[in-house]
């Protein structure tokens, strides 16, 4: 529901760096989105078109790379894919699963000119 | 604006008066010329044409990015971010948690869907600490300044942010309504989230603590279906505790439930109607305030022995 501020917050990194890099055009821009980041990939998608019009990334192509969620139990230190937060350890069955990979939300890299 | 949820930016209103945007409107096409052709809000003296550089008249085909220039080739290149999207509302929040700390203010930060007692346990709070030590609170609504006139009516300064069509409180705003709330040393402040058990989640706005509150009316599974708020709190108030013998709501599930996703998650069971609860609360908040002050003090200790 907040990907609209998300988009907000693309833009405010790409015109920070553009300031500092100097280019004048974004063609791609490439995020990477945890799958437990409570980000709708479409929604993010429909955001980011209009977030971006007018700005100096108005043509640019988003990709998303996705990351798998990941996980680390906390009482018998095995690592696991999760899917979601309320997931048990498959080995001792403890909710103790501390979260190792999967929830975050980066600008990863841009294609610019 | 989004049409999924109505989220969107520009109409958020402190007070009643428009919240100063980080970025102006005009900021946004910094790069694109005025129909007049004077470059908009951008500190280069010169105009890009889109091409290449103009500067004193001479057309330079070398101030690319690529700092050079083959007939067909494209200037385009590729850069490494690795920025976290966030990034700039947790520097907002980090300044604030900076405010907080120089000052010895605990800030807690409540979230909760609507209708889970929130302004009515905040004000039963500022009744019970009246006296004890300064309290101001930060309210945020999507529209009315109703909240913050019941705080305000119970005896603490409040500023109400109205965040428009906003899901959310953001560490800018509230570092904004800081500054109109003259807040106090050694203070608590409340800042009672948008109700919204989703989006507020993300955004750090520089609090000691998140403290999530469900009240007994909502159903027990509310942690699993909207993990996120339960994981990033660390206090769980389970609100509205009075009703219990009138409702089929297994509180020892939802509290359950809610440990699943946050194992280390204290839990308060309470009612502001019937004060069940309140004196733990009461007691928590208190050492978190007297943590606070302790910390401003310890941190100064070096200073003095300097002196």
């Amino acid at each position: 529901m907040h990907e609209m501020s998300l988009a907000e917050n693309v833009l405010q990194i790409i015109e920070d760096t553009a300031h500092k890099q100097g280019y004048t055009r974004v063609k791609t821009v490439w995020l990477e989105i945890g799958q437990l980041a409570c980000v709708e990939q479409a929604s993010m998608r429909f955001c980011f078109d209009l977030v971006m019009r007018d700005s100096i990334a108005h043509e640019a192509r988003l990709e998303i790379t996705d990351t798998a969620g990941q996980g680390r139990c906390a009482q018998c230190s095995i690592e696991m894919p999760i899917a979601a937060l309320y997931e048990a350890c498959p080995k001792c069955g403890s909710y103790e699963i501390q979260v190792t990979g999967g929830d975050e939300m980066r600008v990863k890299e841009l294609e610019v000119e | 604006m989004c049409t999924t949820c109505g989220c969107g930016i520009g109409q958020t209103l402190i007070a009643g008066h428009a919240l100063k945007q980080p970025r102006k409107p005009g900021e946004v096409m910094r790069y694109r010329v005025h129909e007049d052709g004077a470059a908009l809000a951008h500190p280069h003296t010169h105009q890009h044409n889109g091409l290449n550089g103009v500067f004193n008249g001479a057309l330079d085909f070398g101030t690319g990015a690529a700092g050079t220039h083959a007939p067909g080739i494209s200037q385009s290149r590729m850069i490494k971010i690795e920025r976290d999207i966030l990034s700039k509302n947790n520097d907002y929040a980090a300044e604030n948690r900076d405010t907080f700390s120089t000052h010895g203010i605990f800030a807690l930060n409540l979230v909760s869907s609507p209708g889970s007692g929130k302004t009515t346990l905040l004000v039963k709070t500022i009744a019970a600490l009246h006296g004890t030590l300064p309290i101001a609170v930060i309210e945020g609504d999507q529209q009315t300044d109703n909240d913050a006139a019941r705080i305000r009516a119970a005896g603490a300064p409040a500023l109400q942010i109205n965040t428009g069509k906003g899901c959310h409180l953001d560490a800018y705003m509230v570092g904004q309504a800081m500054q109109q709330l003259h807040l106090q040393n050694h203070s608590l402040l409340l800042i009672e989230n948008v109700g919204n058990l989703v989006c507020p989640a993300s955004f750090d706005l520089g609090e000691a603590h998140k403290v999530v509150i469900l009240s007994v009316t909502e159903g027990e599974d509310k942690p699993l279906k909207y993990p996120d708020m339960f994981r990033v709190a660390d206090l769980m108030l389970l609100n509205k505790c009075d009703l219990l013998p009138y409702l089929e709501f297994d509180a020892e599930l939802a509290v359950d439930y809610a440990r699943r996703i946050n194992p280390k998650l204290k839990v308060i069971r309470i009612s502001a109607t019937s004060g069940e609860g309140m004196t733990e609360w009461l007691d928590w908040i208190a050492e978190g305030c007297r943590n606070a002050v302790t910390a401003v003090k310890r941190s100064a200790e070096p200073k003095i022995l300097l002196e």
